[in-house]
């Protein structure tokens, strides 16, 4: 079947494509446009190690249609850092070693800004419940929950952070 | 905390200092390069076709038409590998299980495979190989393999360790034995005496990323090979042998890699893409879907184990039995000599210090996919099963059961019931920990219940070759074989700066691919951090040695004269009082006028990795209506000998407790009566997600390692062996009953409160 030509905006920059109507958002970020943040850990929308946002929402890349990217803003991992200044999730992540082998770590971070985007005051269990479509097998969670929890504090405390460009 | 014993008090600058890990921007960026992340120019895409039957005949596999279809560049079969292994049992079965050689051994097993032009012609290719298969009966349960009238999977299959040899084939391929002492005496001066048989399920190791390679051979018989790997070295060596090419001539990156737990310590599709990419002579990419990790590479054994027990009254234990069956997929264990069941059976009382003891292991084929190594591999099955049995020995006793393990408990001189004899260990000082945590001492409500359970895990040191280099600036760029799964970057970092004195932010960790560096065994049983960062020390030690050197040379007196401290050299004696002291760095500002580069380099086998012991302890809740088990509060209290960075170690801790925990409570491989795997997919085989767990505390101990610098342990896999059992005694305690099948899932519990509700 004919590639489909689809023009879209990706971390704040339009970007054109051309791809097979099946071929997924994920497979289009990854083998089209080199953004290999986003990775491939199930292509059954079960581990979330492929989460990007489409119009601020939250979805498996592995289960969107790159055709359906038409005219939509998509946000990955290769956009959350402020040029050379890590979000703080990114930076708490590091500080905390929410990450062993990293392979989830891009789609960890996408859903906890999501989550603290939406409630800046999350309690523990709504940050393990927002995460729970997030697979990681090397670190049992705590210090990938212990990041988000110290994010969250910095981040409602905006006069403590006046020297980062960004906040979430 | 911990102990502090007397021979090692060292005053450590850096080490123990939790510092960030140089990958860490990388990898929270999504710049950091992972198998599937590397692309090749002008490469194709290779995928596998498999069987459906878990034993059948291969009767003919046609590829014409496959081979016809525009945009395939290579079909290959078992044909197009020959059989190189020039006698190489392990080698063979290697070959055999990359490619199938006449019969598909599961469901799964590789029969063929494409390189095409993209993915979607790859797919119709797949389609277009025609195989016909003679389905032959199969066996994929562990004792169902053992009965007499079991189909016998291999027909020159001879059961090894026993007097006289078998006069007829089986699917028991070895039968090991450990202990000492008189076992029957034991138990015949018992006053208690406690038996139970166990089941555990198969479970995969769940690495988040498939196995994916960029393979590329020259005509001219050189290749290149990107891999996700725990070990570039070892799938150098495989791949070369298989494919009969110079070891030299292959050379092998390691990617990031995005989990293992063992299962990255075999090779699975890489000879294959090698193969694919030399018949097409173009590179190759080949990247397994998550069915195909779950179906095709290792998970580790299913086992069947029976445990006997008995004490005196004062809870002295005067014998111990177990019997230990476990299935290593189609084929012999993967390490060769080292069984799946024998490394069981050595595992499985060496937390005590027994009179009595005997540990008999059967390793057992069936129709599922070549069991792979998965952390502290065959150690927390029979762990679930002694101490589980433990437990209920406690109770017949009526002793406390932590009581019980503290009076039992191995120490310094203990012979192990393995054979040797222990130094200095730490099972007792973190059952001690155990005993003062002041989680043995929170309340519980109705349904809940706590057990706690002790694990044991030998550690490996393994060949290790490690190169430090000093730039003119004074940074050091550290470069190592062992590949980095969850942060040694880190941790050898702090080695080198801690030898050398220097920032730790001055040192520059590199892995290296297989053609900068000599051989490094696979990043396995928990060697990583131990083996590669001793090597460091020595290789630190060794350019300490040319940095006095040249310190000699610029200030013109005898090396005999040049101390080494604090990152400088300093000219020792009265008569140099006037030398200032060299920093490293300038000292290598010289370095061009006075013998060129400044390195030190370290090739060993570091043994005695120091064995290492965990405590865990757990709470839980059971819900008698759906049998669902929720963990409320989970302890791990682990010997590290000394932990270099104590976050990771942390880590180590947390995630193999987690991994026990989807043990215990969810993980299992189905299998259906037609031999396939119902379950392949991480929906069906459902790993702990965060909502499914609480904090994980941790409690580092640290009794120094005497047979290394630092007094370092493995730590990586440990902490997988106690949850299963510690999770059964918490349930045990919570709801009266005694489960005796993992993974202990909500109808298997049901089943049992039903039985406990119809007495």
């Amino acid at each position: 079947m004919a590639a489909v030509l689809v023009t879209t905006k990706i971390n704040g920059d339009t970007v054109e494509f051309a791809c097979p109507p099946e071929e997924t958002l994920l497979s289009v970020l990854r083998n089209r446009l080199g953004l290999t943040g986003a990775k491939e850990g199930c292509s059954t929308g079960d581990c979330g190690a492929c989460s990007v946002t489409l119009d601020g929402r939250l979805v498996c890349s592995c289960l969107v249609l790159g055709a359906e990217a038409e005219g939509r803003e998509i946000a990955t991992i290769e956009g959350m850092a402020d040029q050379d200044q890590l979000h703080p999730l990114q930076r708490n992540f590091i500080e905390y070693a929410a990450l062993q082998c990293g392979i989830c770590t891009p789609g960890f971070l996408m859903a906890a800004r999501v989550l603290l985007e939406r409630n800046p005051d999350p309690t523990e269990s709504e940050i393990r419940y927002a995460l729970a479509g997030n697979l990681c097998r090397c670190t049992g969670y705590d210090k990938i929950v212990r990041a988000v929890q110290a994010t969250a504090k910095e981040l409602r405390r905006p006069e403590k952070n006046k020297h980062r460009r960004k906040k979430a | 905390m911990g102990n502090d014993p007397s021979y090692t008090n060292q005053d450590f600058k850096v080490i123990g200092s939790r510092v960030k890990r140089p990958d860490g921007v990388d990898k929270v960026t999504g710049r950091a390069k992972y198998g599937a992340d590397h692309n090749a120019p002008g490469q194709l895409v290779g995928l596998f076709l498999r069987s459906p039957h878990a034993h059948a005949r291969i009767v003919k596999i046609a590829t014409a038409r496959a081979e016809k279809l525009s945009g395939v560049k290579a079909v290959i079969t078992s044909a197009d590998l020959p059989d190189l292994t020039n006698g190489d049992a392990a080698a063979r079965d290697i070959l055999e299980n990359c490619m199938a050689r006449g019969r598909a051994l599961y469901d799964g097993h590789a029969v063929a495979a494409v390189a095409a032009v993209d993915e979607q012609t790859a797919k119709k290719a797949l389609k277009l190989i025609e195989v016909s298969y003679e389905v032959l009966p199969h066996v994929t349960d562990v004792d169902e393999a053992l009965k007499p009238d079991a189909p016998v999977i291999h027909e020159d299959m001879y059961t090894a360790g026993v007097d006289p040899r078998p006069s007829r084939p089986s699917n028991l391929y070895n039968v090991s034995e450990f202990g000492h002492g008189d076992v029957e005496a034991g138990f015949a001066g018992a006053d208690v005496i406690v038996e139970k048989s166990y089941k555990t399920e198969q479970t995969h190791q769940g690495y988040i990323e498939p196995h994916a390679c960029v393979a590329s051979v020259s005509p001219d018989g050189t290749g290149e090979l990107w891999v996700t790997t725990q070990g570039h070295f070892t799938y150098r060596s495989v791949c070369a042998t298989l494919l009969g090419m110079d070891i030299a001539k292959l050379k092998v990156t390691s990617s990031e890699i995005g989990g293992g737990f063992g299962g990255k310590t075999h090779v699975w599709i890489e000879p294959v893409a090698l193969a694919l990419s030399r018949k097409a002579n173009r590179p190759v990419k080949a990247v397994m879907s998550r069915e195909e990790v779950f179906r095709a590479s290792g998970p580790t054994s299913s086992t069947s184990i029976d445990i006997k027990i008995g004490a005196r009254r004062d809870g002295t234990i005067t014998a111990a039995f177990a019997a230990l069956r476990y299935q290593g997929g189609a084929f012999r264990g993967a390490i060769p000599g080292m069984p799946w069941a024998m490394i069981g059976a050595m595992t499985s009382f060496a937390c005590y210090d027994l009179p009595n003891v005997k540990s008999v292991g059967y390793d057992v084929v069936v129709n599922r996919p070549k069991a792979a190594a998965y952390r502290a591999p065959s150690a927390p099955m029979i762990a679930f099963a002694v101490e589980s049995t433990m437990d209920m020995l406690a109770k017949e006793l009526g002793i406390e059961p932590l009581d019980l393990r503290i009076r039992n408990a191995a120490r310094e001189g203990t012979r192990a019931c393995y054979g040797p004899v222990y130094g200095p260990i730490g099972i007792g000082a973190t059952l001690e920990a155990v005993k003062n945590h002041p989680h043995m001492r929170a309340r519980l409500k109705k349904n809940q219940g706590r057990g706690m359970a002790c694990g044991f895990w030998f550690n490996f040191g393994g060949q290790t070759c490690t190169d430090l280099n000093i730039a003119t600036d004074g940074s050091v760029t550290l470069t190592v074989g062992t590949v980095d799964v969850g942060g040694s970057r880190a941790s050898l970092s702090l080695i080198a700066a801690e030898e050398l004195g220097i920032p730790y932010e001055q040192v520059k960790a590199h892995i290296a691919d297989t053609g900068s560096l000599g051989h490094n065994d696979t990043t396995e049983g928990s060697r990583g951090t131990f083996s590669s960062g001793m090597a460091a020390i020595f290789a630190a030690r060794q350019a300490i040695g040319v940095l006095r050197e040249r310190a000699a040379i610029m200030w013109d007196i005898p090396v005999d004269d040049v101390a080494w401290a604090a990152g400088h050299a300093r000219a020792r004696g009265r008569k140099h009082s006037k030398l200032k002291p060299l920093s490293l760095a300038a000292i290598a500002a010289a370095s061009p006028t006075t013998g060129g580069p400044i390195a030190g380099h370290n090739e060993s086998v570091p043994d005695n990795a120091g064995v290492s012991f965990a405590s865990h302890i757990c709470d839980v809740e059971v819900d008698p209506e759906t049998g669902s088990t929720r963990i409320l509060r989970y302890t791990v209290v682990q010997d590290a000998g000394k932990a270099i960075h104590p976050t990771y170690v942390e880590g180590q801790m947390q995630g193999g407790a987690a991994q026990g925990i989807g043990w215990a409570l969810n993980e299992e491989y189905v299998y259906g009566e037609d031999g396939r795997l119902q379950n392949p997919g991480f929906l069906d085989y459902r790993i702990p997600v965060c909502s499914d767990l609480p904090f994980i505390d941790t409690q580092i101990l640290e009794i120094p390692n005497p047979n290394h610098p630092y007094g370092v342990r493995g730590v990586g896999e440990t902490s997988i062996v106690p949850p299963l059992a510690a999770i059964g005694n918490a349930i045990s305690n919570a709801v009266g009953v005694r489960m005796n099948h993992v993974p202990m899932s909500p109808p298997r519990i049901l089943k049992e409160l039903e039985r406990r509700d119809a007495l």
